[in-house]
């Protein structure tokens, strides 16, 4: 029998080697897993883990898939730092690929410089909105956002969808669902010749240095932290709590409408039906196995971006089934957040869990 | 272990120049949009991968990449796949159509073959199957056997594809039974078997006796069979969901395609060719039709099978109007693959509205 | 709109709300014990899968939807390890479970794909099967469509009247309290766990035996997000459950009904109904925030280990 034992403080030491640990089990249990299937467990591990990003073409595409992800990820944290069960970057992103999408249209044969900016800037604005009914359904209307924010989602995919069957259809595209092709003029610049990786990762590079300034330099950062943990005390202190909780949703929605004006002003290029293959509910993961933190974020994001193209290449180099690929995520996972407890409490191991409880 | 990386080596294409020596198997890549499951759009076309596999032996090598999304992924999928060593890869849904073209350009020595799509470059070839054909077939198996006259559709999602195949099903139901009313459902899912099934139970509620549908899981033939009507597959051969209710089915054959692609490449005689084939060539073609169904009408169909096949008769011959009741081709005329390709309106006889 | 119609209208109602009303009922008692689980699609699936290969072999439909929840209770104790004993952050855990589960299922379901089994029949009550309007929605279902409402009364009564209803909502208000004065906090918190692992199993089961009796992978698509929705959408009150599954059920169908009439609004617009519908109506029954707050558990969501 297992029996915690907390700590007097947090382990600096656990701090840094609970990941460590989670990456051993990962991969002793990932050598287990392929040699059950019939694969050289090393060669497989290899492939998994290292072959994606063994090239420079292979570290510009970690950070291209991993963007997005993070741009949500830094956002909900905020959220979640408040004690907002936001679920809903996935609709915030979506509306902003289609907001983005309605002005890159119109600039389809422009050369104007603004382009590019004003792009970005709907985007914002389409993911601001989004988290603005959800702010105003829970400020005005008591209705909870756990709720609101994943009915939003299906929504937002809804309207995505429309807009690609309708307004938005490129009119010489044989009536299929995209939208015409970005002009140059709107497409974020590329930063390294010969791949994929855009400005989206300066964005996502400001906003991790924004909310780490503002979580723990700011005031409201500070009123945030308090809210969350106590809203009672909150109260008592006279914060905000209206314009708190408008805060973060605001600035959530903006990020993830960002990350998704980034996509299809990135790398897809035009407005298709499926911007994203669900990076607003990946951000969840993300923004929890970062400890709510921009730089554990920003590491725990770029794993799992790791992750997902460890699921490809181990269906390209080895064949095995996507499926496989799920479970091996599932278990990274499980042994990330298992771990964190090594952080907070001491493991004992009780043969008798009566007699281990009256100690 | 050293052993481990040489072999990782070749794995990883990093001795590119070992693909050139004639003795080589050829390497084809294929990427799907969803798992490959056991019946459906993705199901078809890997049923033509493992046919390249039984037809060339060692002289090939396949690899398929399942659940690829149509979005940022697809592109990185194929690059990998291209920087692997692949000679020939299949992109198979209509969603890899610009990073097929984007990945092309990169590596001008691979050839890319995109399923669906019209944009095609040196080394990028086109196909896709004239699937109305077999719609147009068991529409008249449809128009057959429907008591009510009224014809149950259930669609995915208003792209020329399905909106093609609601039309040339609806002329050939029309064909033998001008009363015929087609209704259409979308469900906006290419897959929920929960919801194509409630799809289903709401038309038979709704008067209807033969189900169709253009989504990915056989849920619909499971509902016409416990409801006690008619179904048409599509697809694939779906009898198995509705061993009394499956009429026939519209089925997709990729196998002869890519067999004679690969041999292509083979040969060195692989060139970018835009491939639209049906009927005649097999690519598309009827599951076997129910014994239930009269044998005088099988006749029909098969003698109707050969004229399509040998270009005597096409699916959409004018006179043709479309719902709101203007006419879109004249008396004898033959619809253009242009016109064909972008359809966007319901011919006279389907019900419901397209925005 | 003539009396067949609406009587199916109904039925098809009753139909789509019985997987969602299943998993959200174990996830209300999950929730109200404190814990919150978003692994209902990764729990779902295993139920589906399991359920169906049990079904599959016995020939037995019953048998399979025994091992359905015996596969999601199994699941559920993953998560239960990893969230409650090792206190790892819930929300993940249960994202993670999802991820797991939609894998896991889909490589021992492989073979599986294209098998087909005998469904689950309905049961029709005689001759109140022919009362008109509610008869055959209210008698003509199959069995586990009647075990939902058992279920639902029988959680109802636990937590109006039962001591063990008590127990569970202690655990989720106020853990170190209960704790405090002797509650077996853990022990209550991995029964509920459990119990809504079985329940999301069930609806699983229910999927792959009774409504659609095939297994693909996936074939889920997501009702595991909305049952966590409407947990929420009832405040954490038991008669609200079925109130929101049924209305979902509603909404679902009648973007489907809608369009038979020929409707000239774009169906991708129509088939934002059922989730427009769920947040209008949970606006209007959240007027009162005092009454509102009632239900909620104080502590869902929060690690808790005993500290003494």
């Amino acid at each position: 029998m297992i029996r915690l034992e907390p700590r007097p403080a947090i382990s600096g030491f656990w701090t840094y080697a609970s990941p460590v640990t989670a990456v051993l089990l990962t991969l002793i249990t990932g050598a287990f897993l392929f040699a059950a299937l019939g694969q050289a467990p090393l060669e497989a591990l290899h492939i998994y883990f290292i072959s994606p990003i063994a090239d420079w073409y292979g570290i510009t595409e970690l950070f291209v898939k991993a963007v997005p992800i993070l741009l949500c990820a830094y956002g909900l944290a905020l959220c979640y730092r408040a004690a907002v069960w936001n679920i809903g970057a996935e609709g915030q992103l979506l509306m902003g690929g289609i907001f983005a999408s309605v002005i890159a249209v119109q600039f389809v044969d422009s050369d104007a410089w603004l382009a590019m900016p004003i792009t970005m800037l709907a985007g914002v604005a389409g993911g601001m909105v989004w988290a603005g009914i959800v702010a105003f359904l829970k400020l005005k209307m008591n209705t909870n956002e756990t709720l609101s924010t994943i009915m939003m989602n299906y929504i937002a995919l809804n309207l995505l969808l429309y807009s690609v069957h309708g307004p938005l259809k490129d009119p010489h595209g044989f009536n299929f669902p995209e939208s015409a092709l970005f002009g140059d003029s709107t497409l974020l610049p590329i930063l390294f010749e010969g791949t994929r990786l855009h400005l989206g990762l300066a964005f996502s590079l400001l906003a991790l240095a924004a909310t780490w300034v503002f979580i723990s330099r700011s005031f409201i950062g500070f009123q945030i932290q308090v809210m969350g943990q106590d809203q009672a005390a909150a109260k008592m202190a006279g914060f905000n709590k209206t314009k708190l909780v408008l805060t973060v949703l605001l600035i959530c929605g903006g990020l993830a409408g960002l990350a998704g004006a980034g996509e299809v002003a990135g790398p897809i290029g035009q407005l298709v039906p499926h911007i994203s293959p669900g990076y607003g509910y990946s951000a969840i993961i993300v923004a929890f196995l970062g400890r709510l933190h921009p730089v554990g974020i920003t590491l725990a994001g770029l794993l799992m971006a790791l992750i997902y193209m460890g699921g490809e290449m181990s269906q390209i180099f080895l064949g095995l089934p996507n499926a496989i690929t799920g479970v091996f995520q599932g278990l990274i996972l499980f042994f990330l957040l298992s771990s964190d407890v090594l952080i907070r409490y001491r493991i004992r191991w009780a043969s008798n869990p009566m007699k281990a409880g009256a100690a | 272990m050293k052993k481990a990386i040489t072999t990782l080596g070749l794995a990883l294409g990093l001795t590119a120049a070992t693909s050139a020596l004639a003795a080589d198997p050829v390497k084809v890549g294929f990427i799907y949009v969803s798992p490959t499951g056991e019946a459906g759009w993705t199901y078809q076309h890997d049923e033509g991968r493992k046919n390249l596999e039984a037809v060339f032996g060692d002289k090939v090598e396949t690899t398929f990449v399942e659940n690829v999304p149509e979005g940022a992924d697809a592109e990185r999928v194929l690059t990998q796949l291209a920087k692997s060593g692949h000679d020939l890869i299949f992109t198979t849904s209509f969603g890899y159509m610009n990073a097929t073209l984007k990945v092309a350009k990169k590596f001008p020595n691979v050839k890319f073959e995109h399923a669906s799509g019209y944009k095609r470059d040196t080394n990028v070839a086109t196909y896709f199957d004239r699937i109305y054909e077999g719609r147009y077939l068991s529409g008249v198996v449809a128009g057959r056997m429907t008591k009510t006259d009224t014809i149950g559709y259930i669609g995915a999602f208003p792209i020329p594809e399905v909106i093609r195949g609601i039309n040339a099903f609806t002329l050939g139901a029309q064909s033998v039974n001008p009363d015929i009313k087609v209704k259409v459902i979308w469900v906006n899912t290419w897959f929920d078997p929960s919801k194509e099934r409630e799809a289903a139970e709401t038309m038979i509620n709704q008067n209807v006796d033969v189900i169709t549908f253009h989504t990915d899981s056989p849920a619909a033939v499971q509902a016409a069979e416990e409801a006690g009507v008619y179904a048409v597959g599509y697809h694939s051969d779906m009898s198995a969901y509705g061993p009394k209710s499956h009429l026939t089915a519209a089925v997709h054959n990729w196998n002869d395609y890519y067999v004679s692609r690969v041999q292509a490449v083979m040969d060195g005689t692989w060139s970018s060719t835009d491939t639209w084939e049906g009927i005649a060539s097999n690519m598309t073609n009827i599951a076997p039709i129910n014994a239930s169904v009269p044998a005088d009408v099988i006749a029909e169909v098969e003698a109707l099978k050969a004229k399509i096949a040998s270009g005597e008769m096409h699916p959409f011959t004018g006179p043709l109007t479309n719902q709101a009741g203007e006419s879109v081709l004249a008396e004898g005329e033959v619809m253009s693959d242009g016109d064909l390709l972008g359809m966007n309106y319901y011919v006279a006889g389907v019900e419901g509205k397209l925005e | 709109m003539d009396l067949d119609l609406l009587t199916n209208i109904l039925y098809l109602t009753i139909r789509t709300g019985t997987p969602l009303l299943l998993v959200a009922l174990g996830e209300l008692v999950c929730e109200k014990s404190g814990v919150l689980n978003l692994g209902q699609e990764g729990m779902m699936l295993m139920g589906a899968v399991v359920g169906f290969i049990a079904a599959f072999y016995s020939g037995n439909v019953y048998l399979g939807f025994a091992m359905a929840a015996c596969a999601g209770i199994a699941m559920s104790l993953v998560f239960g390890f990893v969230a409650v004993t090792l206190n790892a952050n819930q929300v993940a855990t249960g994202l993670a479970l999802t991820i797991f589960g939609t894998g896991l299922s889909a490589f021992i379901g492989a073979s599986f794909e294209g098998k087909t089994i005998t469904a689950l029949p309905t049961l029709a009550v005689g001759f109140v099967e022919t009362i008109p309007l509610i008869g055959r929605p209210l008698f003509a279902q199959d069995a586990m469509v009647y075990f939902s409402w058992i279920l639902f009364i029988a959680i109802y009564l636990f937590f109006k009247q039962g001591r063990g209803g008590l127990k569970v909502r202690a655990a989720g208000e106020n853990p170190t309290v209960g704790s405090n004065l002797g509650l077996p906090v853990l022990k209550i918190r991995y029964l509920s766990i459990m119990f809504g692992g079985a329940m999301a199993g069930l609806a699983g089961g229910y999927l792959s035996l009774a409504y659609t009796p095939l297994w693909t992978e996936n074939m889920t698509a997501g009702r595991g997000w909305i049952a966590l929705a409407l947990v929420v959408f009832a405040s954490w009150r038991v008669g609200r459950i079925m109130l929101g599954a049924y209305l979902f059920g509603f909404a679902s169908i009648m973007h489907l009904v809608l369009q038979g009439f020929g409707l000239s609004i774009s169906s991708n617009l129509l088939a934002t109904l059922p989730y427009v519908a769920t947040i209008v109506v949970l606006v209007f029954l959240s007027k009162n925030i005092e009454r509102l707050k009632q239900f909620e558990p104080m502590a869902l969501g929060k690690p808790w280990h005993k500290t003494h």
